[in-house]
């Protein structure tokens, strides 16, 4: 028996914009660091993406938004992850977020926000050094 | 009670969170894993395992979809492991199977987990049986095991699952050669996907052709169906093949018997196998003996089964 503890992450498309360049990007470049990416593909309700994260067992959420419905959809998302005991979640997120919605967006719980321009190094440097401890 | 006995408590009551530690734990390869497996051995053997293999866009992931919920129509509960490979440069891995199964992941009778092949020294067997284990304990009805069609991988699969169904779809190359070898013979069902596209027939044909050659021990004779799994076209036929397939393992008690002994006896010998080389190699290291071995055989002084061999004698007579 190998003894490997890997990075799960999961890359997940909330909401309904259709477009995942970035979320790809974001997934190829985290399993080039050697982390197991599990992606949900487009279009995920909440609901599906909290209990995506429990049944996976991630250590760390991306959630992925270019539609601007952040707002709506990263509160639930946040409290439903918090109703299924999974504090213990490193969640970033990506896409457009306006700079004025940032904070809002950290008090839920989201630990970082990476806009356009973010190197693939930068997250993958982020997600190595906040990885929360889970037992 | 320790965290792992919590674990194991949790996945007999079929708890969502305590079946994702523990297939976590099994993964991951720690020393809780055995006891975990030990804890909820006893109360496996209830689900019907299905290990549904084809090579790499034959449509495994949308098919199996149809699968669960055709299995949630009659009222079963289900649990899917999907594989997919780890890249052997950078142990990374992209796991998408879950794309095509997303809206069932809301659905609590269903439980699916993504797992990479991790390089793991037993082949994915042993990380992919356990947690089907797991899953079973759980109470789940039926378990799904989904592997992708690279070479080793599929025949392993011959020791996860009683039922298994070989994916094939026309158009993927002429993968009759692939076929031909080994993959003819584990498969007690076949399914020709996208069987809307031309060439289905052919295919079809091409495989019944390759049946006659082959003969299967067990007096099953593997039908080849069709299915469309974007509609779901074919689904419930291949569910009532299943089931029959079950059936027919479990009439057929004599049969049944040898066929757990083959499993019970593959899964010693992985274990001893396990045990043997950790136990050996451990000593090796600790002694700081490794290196010099290994420096050994390459400069041919001794060649690995001797060596093996020798240190293992040493063992046992230490014992």
């Amino acid at each position: 028996m190998e003894e490997t503890r890997k990075i799960r992450v999961l890359i997940a498309k909330p909401g309904l914009d259709s477009h995942d360049r970035g979320a790809k990007v974001v997934a190829r470049a985290l399993r080039d660091a050697g982390m197991e990416v599990i992606y949900t593909g487009l279009r995920q309700t909440p609901e599906q993406i909290a209990e995506t994260a429990l049944q996976e067992d991630v250590d760390v959420i991306g959630l992925s938004i270019l539609s601007g419905a952040h707002k709506t959809l990263f509160p639930r998302i946040m409290k439903l992850l918090k109703k299924q005991g999974l504090t213990d979640v490193m969640v970033f997120a990506g896409g457009i977020i306006p700079e004025e919605d940032v904070t809002e967006m950290k008090k839920l719980g989201i630990k970082e926000i990476f806009g356009p321009g973010t190197t693939t190094e930068q997250i993958i440097h982020y997600v190595t050094d906040n990885l929360p401890k889970r037992d | 009670m320790t965290r792992t006995q919590e674990i194991a408590q949790g996945v007999l009551k079929g708890d969502r969170r305590s079946i994702a530690k523990a297939i976590t734990i099994i993964e991951n390869g720690t020393p809780e894993a055995q006891e975990l497996i030990a804890t909820v051995f006893p109360h496996t053997g209830k689900a019907h395992i299905i290990g549904l293999t084809g090579a790499g866009g034959a449509g495994k992931s949308t098919l199996i979809e149809k699968i669960v919920r055709e299995y949630r129509l009659k009222g079963k509960t289900v649990g899917v492991i999907a594989v997919d490979p780890t890249s052997p440069f950078t142990g990374g891995a992209f796991l998408g199977d879950r794309i095509r199964m997303q809206e069932l992941s809301t659905d609590e009778g269903v439980y699916i987990r993504s797992m990479a092949t991790r390089n793991y020294a037993g082949g994915v067997s042993r990380a992919t049986k356990d947690s089907a284990k797991i899953l079973d304990a759980a109470g789940k009805d039926i378990v799904i095991v989904e592997t992708a069609g690279a070479g080793q991988s599929e025949v392993e699969i011959v020791n996860v699952a009683q039922t298994i169904v070989v994916m094939h779809a026309p158009g993927l190359g002429d993968e009759i050669q692939a076929i031909k070898a080994g993959i003819m013979e584990i498969a007690d069902i076949f399914v020709v996907n996208k069987a809307d596209r031309e060439n289905a027939n052919k295919t079809t044909i091409d495989i019944q052709a390759m049946l006659q050659m082959s003969n299967k021990k067990d007096g099953w004779k593997p039908p080849v169906l069709k299915t469309v799994a974007l509609t779901g076209e074919g689904v419930p036929e291949l569910i009532e093949k299943i089931e029959e397939h079950r059936c027919f393992l479990e009439t057929d008690t004599k049969h049944r018997e040898s066929l757990l002994k083959t499993k019970a006896e593959a899964e010693l010998i992985e274990a001893i196998k396990e045990k043997v080389s950790r136990t050996l190699l451990d000593q090796l290291r600790r002694e700081g003996k490794l290196d010099k071995l290994l420096s050994e055989i390459v400069e041919k002084k001794t060649d690995p089964a001797s060596a093996a061999e020798k240190l293992l004698r040493k063992t046992i007579n230490h014992a």
